[in-house]
């Protein structure tokens, strides 16, 4: 199952990979221990002449036991995750001092880029606009400010293991530090109308050499 | 059947008194069943639209697609492509060539489909058949009364659902086509005619669920109404059979889901139509999309629950019939469900996890989400606990029971990946979610629904089922129902979005090629299944095996009653001597004690 995943190119994501990987495991044995007693019980129950079912009522104690096993494991699950979810989502945990910033807005059917430029302000005459195509330098933190201009939209990597919804008029941000350069493809993942579908977008992480050469195109002073 | 000679004396109704505009809470419940069966077939179909364009994207449909020939040269060789030339020639623009030229399924009308699709399933399918039908059948019969409390609200809720049906029938032809902001109806997607393009659509699809909405506060009503007040003699809260408990509870919930989404939909159609903007953020200030999402799921997360509950229930009935043997843990079952009943409430933003709510928030709803696994986890180990040194009958409602329970496991599970905050950022809007959806509500609650037909069709309708085609149909709507929902997992876990109309526009998504093809190939074999279910249960209406008073020998009251069951139901109203699930008690010479047979007297068998 989990070969399947995308390959991973974030710094969060194996952690996002391990507790999937952790809940895989669980899950599968919870699962063959529920489906072999289910079968065990079936074949080894089931109606013969002459035999009678046992008349039982239950067990107080089968139930607190169960009870109590199945909350430690998912409270244990929970108390896991919380580092791991406020690592990726939370802004007061964000690594600080971007080495980029990007405002990324969702409008139907494309992804807006817009680079501060040399600056680092927003909204001035050296921003750059792209449409759909997303530059970053690899090992770098880049903050992204998500917004969007009409409806929501989802902004996906799944090779970053990253997602968050864009909305109009409300400015999120979140954050990765790319680990390996390459080519990814940023699909929207929230219904948006009738070019949800293909809605799509990309992410380009180049080497730090590649992108400062990037960089030197686009604003040559 | 001497004690019930006398049952109803009543006059002869007139056809429409009987059929129609029923008061019995018994046809009432077969209304709604059908309506439900109806309405299965209309949402099953528009999925297998959507199936076909997702394995072949671009590609004709068959059957109504033009050929190739006409596709490339415009050279019309079948009768299908005389048609298609027919309707481009026509000055009108014909409802076809709007949404689907030449059989190829349009983006917009791709949205429409599964908005549809999933709107008709959940509001016109599940809960009509678990809460409409068998809450109406069961309830009165299953507590030892005559009737609902409200007869004629009762019948009012059967003709609000009705008259939702039919304002949600129009809005497929309607200029600009029906809704299509998903069934969750995300603001502003939905608020705003302008990204759509869906004009009077989306309102009819708001007003509809307004209509059903007033239906189902009206039926809950009424149930909560009936369970509390009009029990027989002796049938205490705790003796009740646990469906009549999940319905209560499934009223109660209902009671007090519905009106918020019914205060979200109102808002939602002032602006549509009034200008409001409770759901836009506009430079001003004003409203905000995520209130709606908040709303919504403040409702539907309970409102998912609605449509397991009633299957636990009809599980629960299944699975002590056919092992035998009483329920284990009568009470730590009523407990689970009530505390799935509170818990329900504070999880709602575990849909929205995702969504820039806050994230805090996000901990907070990640730690209810897994406390509610508890008490499905408690269920799902007592339902084995039922069957531990039971004596097992694969008849068909067992089957349906087992499959039920193996089903629910594997909804529940995949529902811990999800309520996980991480994880659930990469498989939220992926079709995980989908998997997970149809493995608690298809493999969970239509499973019940198929059990739950099987078992009280010779209550209802006086016949048997054929069982062989119920067997039949069992089997092969078992492993289609995998072989389709199964893989949609590992589409998930490759990220594959849900709600696209076609993933090969996606570089990371071509691998999927052939499953996708693989899961359409298993849902349309899944459609056909359901097709036996359906020609099985009609037939058997007029043809089926005459059925005996309590075929499975089943303690519960509805069996005392005769077969057909008259107006009114029993003779004399039954004595509760006993809970309802005493199988196999130690020196007794049945296996089975009814509820209303008196103490130190030995059962006899059903006559
Ligand atoms: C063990 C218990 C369960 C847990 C922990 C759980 C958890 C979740 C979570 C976290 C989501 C949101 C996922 C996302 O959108 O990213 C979800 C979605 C959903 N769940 Fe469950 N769930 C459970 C049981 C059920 C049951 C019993 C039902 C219904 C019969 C159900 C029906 C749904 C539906 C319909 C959705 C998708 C709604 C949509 O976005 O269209 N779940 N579940
Ligand atoms: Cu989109
Ligand atoms: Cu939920």
């Amino acid at each position: 199952m989990l070969q399947w995943l995308p390959e991973n190119v974030s710094t969060f994501g194996q952690g996002v990979d391990n507790l999937f990987t952790l809940i895989y495991w669980i899950t599968v044995v919870v699962f063959i221990a529920v489906m072999a007693t289910l079968i065990t019980f079936l074949i080894k129950y089931r109606h013969r002449e002459g035999h009678r079912a046992e008349y039982i009522e239950g067990s107080t104690t089968l139930e607190i036991v169960w009870t109590a096993a199945t909350t430690l494991i998912v409270f244990g699950l929970a108390m896991l995750s919380l580092p791991q979810w406020n690592k990726i989502k939370s802004p007061t945990d964000f690594p600080e001092n971007p080495d980029v910033v990007v405002q990324v807005s969702g409008k139907q059917f494309n992804w807006d880029m817009t680079y501060p430029g040399p600056d680092n302000e927003l909204g001035t005459d050296d921003d750059l606009e792209l449409e759909n195509e997303l530059h970053v330098p690899v090992d770098a933190v880049v903050h992204i400010r998500l917004t969007a201009e009409d409806v929501i939209h989802s902004f996906f990597v799944p090779q970053l293991r990253l997602k968050q919804d864009a909305l109009p008029n409300r400015f999120i941000d979140v954050w990765f530090k790319a680990i390996k350069a390459g080519r990814y493809e940023i699909p929207c993942a929230e219904l948006c109308g009738f070019g949800h579908s293909g809605m799509l977008g990309y992410l380009n992480v180049h080497t730090q050499a590649d992108y400062d050469a990037w960089v030197k195109e686009r604003w040559p002073q | 059947m001497h004690d019930n000679e006398h049952a109803s004396h009543h006059h002869e109704e007139s056809f429409i008194r009987k059929y129609i505009f029923s008061l019995d809470h018994k046809m009432i419940g077969k209304q709604f069943l059908i309506y439900g069966l109806i309405m299965f077939f209309v949402g099953g179909g528009l999925a297998l639209l959507f199936r076909w364009q997702l394995a072949y994207p671009e590609k004709p449909l068959p059957v109504i697609g033009a050929s190739p020939q006409y596709l490339e040269e415009g050279e019309v060789v079948t009768g299908v492509d005389k048609m298609w030339e027919r309707i481009y020639e026509s000055e009108k623009e014909e409802w076809l060539e709007v949404n689907m030229p030449n059989g190829v399924i349009e983006p917009a009308f791709y949205n429409m489909l599964f908005t549809m699709h999933a709107t008709i399933m959940v509001f016109f399918v599940v809960v009509p058949i678990l809460v409409g039908a068998f809450g109406n059948f069961l309830i009165p019969l299953m507590i030892g009364t005559r009737d609902m409390a409200f007869p004629v609200l009762n019948m009012l809720s059967f003709w609000l659902a009705v008259v939702a049906a039919i304002v949600m029938a129009i809005g497929f032809f309607v200029p600009g086509g029906h809704a299509a902001a998903g069934w969750t109806g995300y603001a502003p997607l939905s608020s705003d005619p302008q990204w759509t393009g869906v004009d009077w659509g989306q309102n009819l699809w708001a007003i509809s669920l307004l209509i059903q909405g007033f239906s189902s506060l009206v039926g809950s009503i009424n149930y909560i109404t009936t369970i509390i007040n009009m029990r027989a003699p002796g049938m205490t809260f705790f003796r009740m059979p646990l469906v009549i408990w999940s319905l209560f509870i499934v009223a109660i919930l209902l009671l007090l889901a519905f009106p918020v989404l019914s205060s979200a939909l109102a808002l939602l159609i002032f602006d549509r139509l009034a200008g409001t903007t409770f759901f836009t953020a506009t430079a001003e200030g004003g409203g905000d999309p995520l209130l709606w999402q908040h709303l919504f799921w403040f409702f539907g997360h309970p409102e998912v629950y609605i449509l397991i509950l009633p299957g636990m229930g009809i599980a629960s009935e299944l699975i002590p019939v056919f092992s035998r043997k009483p329920v284990f843990g009568y009470r730590s079952m009523v407990y689970a469900m009530i505390a799935i009943a509170f818990l329900g409430w504070i999880v709602w933003g575990h849909h929205m996890f995702q969504s820039g709510m806050r994230p805090a928030l996000g901990s907070a709803f990640m730690t209810t989400t897994m406390l509610i696994a508890v008490p499905s986890a408690i269920k799902t180990f007592n339902w084995l606990g039922t069957m531990f040194r039971g004596s097992i009958r694969f008849t068909t409602p067992m089957l349906h029971a087992i499959a039920f329970v193996s089903m629910f496991v594997i909804g529940g599970l995949s529902g811990i990946y999800m309520a996980n905050t991480p994880v659930d950022i990469f498989i939220h809007d992926t079709y995980y979610i989908v998997a997970h959806i149809h493995y608690v509500v298809f493999g969970g609650s239509l499973f019940a629904i198929f059990g739950g037909i099987v078992f009280w069709f010779p209550k209802m309708y006086g016949r048997y089922m054929n069982d062989t085609l119920s067997k039949i149909h069992f089997w092969l709507t078992f492993a289609a129902f995998n072989c389709t929902f199964f893989p949609m997992h590992i589409l998930g876990v490759g990220g594959h979005m849900r709600r696209i109309s076609n993933p090969m526009q996606y570089e990371f998504l071509q691998t999927f090629e052939g499953m996708n093809i693989f899961i359409t190939m298993s849902a349309f074999t899944l459609g056909f299944a359901q097709l036996i279910l359906v020609f099985n249960f009609f037939w058997s209406i007029y043809r089926g095996k005459v059925a005996e008073k309590n075929p499975w020998h089943v303690n519960t009251l509805e069996w005392e009653a005769p077969t057909p069951v008259p107006h009114g139901n029993f003779g004399q109203i039954p004595t509760v001597y006993r809970g309802p699930y005493e199988y196999s008690v130690p020196g007794e010479e049945a296996d089975w004690i009814p509820q209303a047979q008196p103490e130190h007297v030995p059962a006899t068998s059903g006559d």
